[in-house]
């Protein structure tokens, strides 16, 4: 008897009689024999609680994470600080061990929490419309262009190559089932051009492009959604939403869709996942979202409630002319970003990206000052920059590690020419002093 | 209750942040934001006390019996959230060296092993985040697979009747065909439909077993010899996996391409809709083409050394960010150590304690497939309907007065007012004699009082929503100043949809 297991034997007993049986191993005669597993799962031992954590210390002991190693990692996740009333919240059971909110006279709390969501998401990006969530930062991009593609009737999209790489390898991995061909548009110094971009945007059912892009560069956003929409494919921004605070929504310059990666507002680094990607469009794309959507409506009495809406787009009504095939979706991860957002206010969103944009700029001056050239030294940038270190960036982050400092990600895996480049990552949790100490170690190990 | 914007009120703040004595950076003023989002403006009290309230309003198997049907509402150990709150794992960037992650990787390598000698299969990928994303990769897998082969030609696949929704819309997305086959009047697959749909241009079948039917499919081996015989792949949706853990492998089953709804049979709580996870276990011939990066070791013992291959020339790509839902894997993991090899104890109790609810329930309702059942099974509420009106809908809605959340129903949807109840292994015999009693009690008050079934429920926060309404308006925003204020339609058409509510 296991410790999650609640079965007396004098209730199997009873059990076993009243369905007619007198053993457990009758109820599996329905499996025909040459199917049946004949013998004990090789498995280790049960543990005990106490010596379940003990080995669990003992594994987590061998990672190096954000609290014990400096690092100045960044590249897609964040170590912005995740407030205490985030880890009270969703620590509470009911929320944390509700499923799909399938009956919502059972649910309106979590449909409430997914409907107040929709709408931060909403605010951040400029948009009428926002689903409950995607699975991550790069799942959203590929749904992005499965309804493209159907909006459209296009079967071309068009990612920029300043865009993270692993949503782009995303995209391409799904866009043969969607019957997508793949552009790809080459960054110029570090941003879109975007004359080149609307030359490939021709025919194409959408363009993809990231603001701050993967080099932490100010895209020129504004003309590259409006290249977009003169080649009639639909832009679609990927966001960081802790820069929202101080650059311009996605809504505002003419995108037709906003999608992100959730997880720097409100989630832990978690070594990737569990997070959430938010995909939020304007209003005429509504029927065309992937997943849930929570409506509101009203109870028999007239009393205002919330429901999962619009089902004819999804899975379990459509089947195989769905919107998307997504059920399970994120949302104890984006009711983490709703409780974070309603924690910072529209206030602290502003400092927390003046405070990145602040340390941002002092930290690419400061490893300047260290020997350290910025790669694309005539960009405006937000939080992360790429410096050249003068020998492999790979190198030098194994040999910076060494002194006890991360000193950020090496760009060559994802970018030809950009071998001895380091993308450096500030957040609010780096001080002056982290940022001096950056310089100092990388002056050391670093060929200027 | 007011939503947060409501309570909003201009000026107060819940956060502080660090402050540093710098020079401003610069923004472009046409990249900068004219008008800031209207998020929330609320102190710390009333953040906790506004959240608070939506989880009062919220029930979960914390809260009670929860038998939605194909969902494996479980108790989630609380032992996993310690662990996984660990600083090593918690803050542990996804990017960190090989060398800083070694733990992390080797936890991910032991669960790919778990689920290998679970499913009967050879390499797993952990990299879908869930259930519907590992059918799209397995299908993903059969396409590259048979262009490996040459057989492109291989366009269809085969899904019963019975299938969850997420497997025909998982076959439009990977871009292939979809070939319905019907379910026999045991619950199988009906062989004869089969054997006419099966050829050189199927590319596989995709399979629940046991069925959402919570039927073990009685001609599994026949099945297989059909498919391998035309060349085709096997693909099984390990939704219902619970049932079979240690008892039956899908491996030995025939089936080539397996995927482990993490979030179902081990544990991880569900979070209102997600997170979730599911890995993919496939056969040796399918390995070369899984996601990048696989999770390797190199050595063994005290010199075993793990890493990140994405030297895999052949593989499909990515189908997420990383290595997939790292927190899901610890829960995971820590659940199956919890159990070793008496999993299979998990999944025999949750057997028997479906087959006695069962024995309980079946002559109050119809029961279209008159069998023992696995770890679920599926009522119909047909006989009240022709009797006394009241629907499958009704039943659920009144099972909440009793403090029970409903099963799944409408699904699956070869059975008329589907009641599919899965009551797991982790319920006492107590909880579950209180539910049947429930069950037999409302039964008998569709026949006496039908009114108090027809409105129910009666002690929920709210009272039975209108459905029709909120697709017709889509408010799926709050509209601040301009938000409309929704009444009442004054008819009496149903306002609830007749539609699949679980699973």
């Amino acid at each position: 008897m296991t410790r999650f297991l609640s079965l007396t034997e004098a209730d199997r007993e009873e059990m076993l009689e009243a369905i007619g049986v007198t053993s457990v191993d009758e109820l599996f005669e329905q499996i025909p024999l040459g199917v049946r597993f004949d013998r004990e799962l090789a498995l280790e031992p049960a543990l005990s609680e106490p010596e379940l954590v003990t080995h669990l210390e003992e594994l987590a002991a061998r990672n190096a994470h954000t609290g014990a190693e400096l690092s100045f990692l960044g590249a897609g996740i964040y170590d912005h600080y995740v407030p205490a009333v985030v880890d009270a919240i969703l620590s509470r059971g009911e929320l944390l061990t509700a499923y799909t909110p399938y009956q919502p006279e059972m649910s309106q709390g979590v449909l409430q929490a997914i409907f107040e969501y929709q709408t931060a998401v909403c605010e951040l990006t400029g948009m009428d419309v926002s689903n409950a969530s995607g699975y991550d930062g790069t799942t959203v991009a590929a749904d992005a262009c499965f309804l493209a593609k159907h909006a459209t009737g296009r079967s071309k999209v068009v990612l920029a190559e300043a865009l993270n790489p692993q949503v782009r390898q995303v995209v391409k991995t799904y866009a043969p089932g969607f019957g997508l061909e793949v552009t790809e548009v080459p960054h110029r110094g570090g941003i879109t051009d975007p004359d080149e971009l609307r030359e490939a945007a021709q025919d194409a059912a959408s363009v993809i492009f990231q603001q701050p892009n993967f080099f932490g560069c100010l895209e020129p956003a504004v003309d590259l959604a409006a290249a977009a929409n003169e080649a009639e494919a639909l832009p679609v921004a990927h966001v960081d939403p802790i820069s929202l605070g101080v650059l311009e929504a996605p809504g505002a310059y003419g995108c037709a869709l906003a999608i992100g990666e959730g997880q720097g507002a409100g989630n832990y680094q978690s070594y990737g996942g569990p997070h959430y990607g938010f995909i939020a469009a304007r209003s005429e794309f509504i029927r065309r979202m992937p997943g849930r959507i929570v409506g509101e409506t009203v109870d028999a009495a007239g009393k205002r409630g919330y429901v999962l809406t619009l089902q004819t787009r999804e899975q379990h009504i459509r089947r195989e002319k769905a919107t998307s095939n997504i059920t399970t979706n994120q949302t104890l991860l984006a009711l983490a970003g709703l409780v974070y957002l309603s924690w910072l206010g529209p206030e602290g969103l502003r400092e927390m990206g003046e405070t990145c944009l602040a340390l941002g700029r002092y930290a690419r001056e400061r490893l300047q000052q260290a020997g350290l050239e910025p790669v694309f030294p005539e960009r405006t940038t937000f939080k992360e920059f790429a410096v050249r270190v003068g020998r492999p960036a790979a190198e030098v982050v194994t040999e910076a590690r060494r002194k006890g400092v991360h000193p950020g990600y090496a760009l060559g895996r994802d970018y030809q020419g950009l071998d001895d480049a380091l993308l450096v990552c500030v957040t609010e949790r780096r001080t002056q002093a982290d940022v001096d100490r950056l310089a100092t170690v990388l002056a050391e190990v670093a060929t200027t | 209750m007011k939503l947060v914007f409501e309570k909003s009120r201009p000026g107060r703040r819940a956060s502080t942040l660090p402050r540093y004595d710098l020079p401003p950076g610069d923004v472009p003023d046409e990249l900068r934001r004219e008008r800031p989002p209207r998020l929330p403006e609320l102190a710390e009290p009333e953040v906790v006390r506004h959240f608070s309230e939506l989880a009062t309003r919220t029930f979960g198997i914390d809260t009670g019996f929860y038998p939605l049907g194909s969902c494996t509402m479980k108790h989630n150990p609380r032992v996993n959230e310690r662990v996984v709150a660990l600083p090593g794992f918690r803050d542990l960037h996804p990017l960190q060296d090989e060398d800083g992650a070694q733990g992390a990787l080797e936890l991910e390598w032991r669960l790919q092993e778990i689920l290998a000698e679970v499913t009967g299969l050879d390499a797993v990928s952990l990299q879908p985040a869930a259930g519907s994303q590992g059918e799209v990769t397995g299908l993903m897998l059969m396409r590259a697979y048979f262009a490996d082969r040459g057989e492109g030609e291989r366009e269809e696949i085969v899904i019963p009747d019975t299938a969850h929704g997420t497997n025909p819309a998982s076959v439009t997305m990977a871009g292939y065909t979809l070939v319905d086959v019907r379910t026999d009047r045991r619950g199988n697959i009906d062989l004869d439909d089969l054997r006419g749909k099966v050829g050189p241009r199927t590319a596989g079948l995709m399979l629940t077993n046991p069925s959402t039917l919570g039927l073990f499919d009685e001609s599994i081996e026949e099945i297989q010899r059909i498919f391998h015989g035309a060349g085709a792949l096997m693909y099984y949706d390990g939704a219902n996996l619970n049932a079979v853990c240690g008892i039956s492998r899908p491996g030995d089953m025939g089936f080539d391409i397996v995927h482990i709804n993490l979030h179902k049979t081990f544990s991880q709580p569900h979070g209102g809709g997600g997170p979730g996870g599911g890995p993919i276990a496939v056969r040796k011939t399918l390995e070369p083409f899984l996601p990048v990066p696989a999770v390797v070791r190199d050595g063994e013992g005290e010199s075993a050394r793990f890493r990140l291959d994405y030297d895999r020339p052949k593989s499909i790509g990515k189908v997420r960010a990383f290595t997939g839902p790292f927190g899901v894997f610890v829960r995971s993991y820590a659940y199956i150590r919890a159990y070793g090899p008496a999993l299979r104890e998990m999944s025999e109790v949750a057997v028997l304690n479906a087959n006695y609810v069962l024995a309980r329930l079946k002559d109050a309702y119809e029961l279209p497939f008159d069998r023992l059942c696995m770890h679920e099974f599926v009522l119909s509420a047909r006989n009240l309907k022709r009797q006394h009106g009241i629907t499958a809908l009704d039943v659920a809605k009144r099972l909440m007065d009793y403090g029970f959340h409903p099963p799944t129903i409408y699904f699956p949807l070869v059975v008329p007012e589907a009641l599919m109840i899965e009551p797991t292994e982790t319920e006492t015999k107590e909880t579950l004699d209180a539910f049947c009693d429930a069950m037999l009690a409302i039964a008998r008050e569709a026949e006496e009082e039908p009114e108090l079934l027809r409105e129910a429920p009666h002690h929920r926060p709210v009272g039975r929503l209108d459905e029709v309404l909120a697709a017709k308006r889509a408010i799926v925003r709050y509209g601040f100043e301009e938000h409309p204020h929704l009444t009442r339609e004054d008819t009496s058409e149903p306002r609830q949809l007749e539609a699949q509510k679980g699973a």
